[in-house]
């Protein structure tokens, strides 16, 4: 009994350390985000990676979370008659809830897994202490690209995937259910407030912080070889997702 | 002379560790090291596998914080050093890593020329221009456009050298610079370090377990053994020691006080 409430106390307390130290890590990001010079070049490459090379993943699964939303929310509300109002339930839950949490969710496990492996393997093979060695802060140079990169590419990302998974749902409303185009546009739009759509953006500035900051540090963490570096993406995937996930309901009840 | 016996610098010393104790969990890695070396000097430190070669070394530049000690560089303590301090004093060292750590997402020049691009205002020609400088003082030529991924180890040791040389510090770090090398390559960073000793006049600390190593390029080589420093001396005078524990380990001998844990 006793080493049950051991087990459970240790497992309490690694997880208090580890948030802090991520949250620790987060703060420095920051103090060197503002630390001149930028490096303008990392930067764009970071952006390329994490924003036009996930496009994509995240198109492909904007429109069929769009065409499956309309499919679903037309089966629901037949049964009393609502129809009409497809259109208004795949518009608020794209911009509101899919487009950000999905787009999140697939960047974690596309870039989040790629930023941990790189910066583990950096970490195991001395190139960060090499950087060090060089009179480089590995924060500016490695972390505070990845975080900019992350923070300014998601909103992006979310934008299109809400017009994409928009345009998904009113191909499957108009061309396989035969619902109104005019009708699905304006119950749409008359629905729609800009609120929504800040919403949708100021979580997905979060995620990609949330991305960013923890990958890197399971990254910069990494001990131990080609294990250490698997176990590392291993953990920075689920993290950010779970992190993604949990802070995405305390987003939503915090702006009710 | 001063009085303050602790604190005085022999104005020749470029590096002084005095007292140093490092430990990771219950492993005592460091215990209580010292060692001087003098401007302008190659320094050998020799020792087995997981003895503190590296911790010795990782302490000097700052990447570990030793848990107690000083280590003087240039005349100043640089353990009492805040990170922007440390960055700055890493300016004056180049450091060879085991296995080159070279970054592995560019090629070979801007490897070499990364510190003149963080720190200098060179534009990309100069800095290329200074790279193939320190390429061919390496022995390497026409490399300047691969990968690291495309290079041997030996060439990659190389090139590490050259990006350690590129801002012409005043102390070069070696850690196991002929590890895993043939023989005929060994000799080849063995002689780049004599005549980078001759060049560039810089103060050297190179930590292995190769004797041949050892005494090539060591002006003096010091043992370390459970965590201190237990003789040092020019390479004859190692190499005539009555310590048996400096003997076997220069003799390679699998029998002796080191392995029966003396």
């Amino acid at each position: 009994m006793l080493k049950f409430f051991d087990f459970l106390g240790s497992l309490v307390i690694r997880f208090i350390e580890e948030s802090g130290r991520i949250m620790l890590l987060f703060i420095k990001t920051l103090m060197w985000t503002f630390r001149p010079p930028l490096n303008l070049k990392n930067i764009v490459r970071q952006m390329e990676e994490v924003g036009v090379n996930s496009i994509p993943v995240v198109l492909i699964m904007s429109i069929f979370t769009g065409m499956v939303l309309a499919l679903q929310s037309y089966t629901g509300f037949r049964r009393f008659n609502a129809e009409a109002f497809v259109g208004t339930v795949v518009a608020l839950s794209m911009v509101r809830e899919l487009g950000p949490v999905l787009s999140g969710l697939m960047v974690s496990g596309r870039v989040g897994a790629a930023m941990a492996a790189e910066l583990g393997t950096m970490q195991v093979t001395e190139q960060v202490d090499a950087l060090y060695a060089l009179a480089t802060n590995p924060i500016k140079f490695l972390i505070v690209p990845r975080f900019l990169a992350a923070l300014f590419v998601m909103p992006v990302l979310v934008i299109l995937s809400d017009i994409i998974g928009i345009i998904g749902g009113y191909l499957v409303s108009v061309t396989l259910l035969g619902t109104n185009s005019t009708i699905y546009i304006k119950r749409t739009w008359d629905y729609m407030k800009l609120d929504d759509i800040y919403t949708g953006l100021l979580k997905a500035c979060v995620f990609g912080i949330i991305i960013a900051t923890i990958s890197c540090y399971q990254g910069f963490n990494t001990r131990g070889g080609a294990e250490g570096v698997g176990k590392a993406t291993t953990k920075a995937v689920v993290l950010s997702s779970l992190t993604i996930l949990i802070s995405n309901y305390f987003i939503t009840a915090m702006m009710f | 002379m001063p009085n303050d016996g602790q604190q005085y610098i022999k104005p020749d010393s470029m590096i002084v560790v005095r007292d140093l104790y490092k430990s990771f969990g219950e492993n005592h890695v460091l215990q209580g090291l010292n060692l001087e070396v003098t401007r302008g000097e190659d320094m050998v430190v020799i020792g087995g596998s997981g003895t503190g070669k590296s911790v010795l070394i990782k302490c000097i530049i700052g990447l570990i914080k030793p848990d107690k000690g000083t280590i003087f560089v240039d005349g100043e303590d640089m353990t009492s050093f805040n990170e922007a301090m440390l960055n700055e004093m890493r300016k004056k060292f180049g450091m060879l890593f085991q296995f080159g750590a070279l970054f592995d997402s560019m090629p070979v020049w801007e490897n070499v020329g990364f510190g003149l691009k963080q720190h200098t205002n060179l534009k990309d020609d100069d800095i290329r221009g200074i790279v193939t400088e320190k390429l061919n003082l390496v022995g390497l030529k026409g490399i300047e456009e691969l990968m690291p991924s495309e290079l041997s180890g030996g060439m990659k040791k190389r090139v590490s050298l050259a990006r350690a040389i590129a801002m012409e510090p005043e102390i070069l770090l070696y850690d196991e610079p002929t590890t895993g090398l043939d023989p005929i390559m060994a000799d080849v960073i063995n002689e780049l370090i004599i005549q980078l000793r001759e060049k560039l006049r810089v103060t050297s600390i190179a930590i292995t377990h190769d004797m041949v190593s050892a005494y090539k390029i060591g002006d003096r080589i010091a043992m370390l053994y459970k965590g201190k420093i237990i003789e040092i001396g020019t390479p004859d005078e190692i190499r005539n020691s009555k310590n048996e524990i400096v003997q076997q380990f220069i003799q390679g001998k699998s029998e002796g006080p080191i392995t029966r844990g003396e």
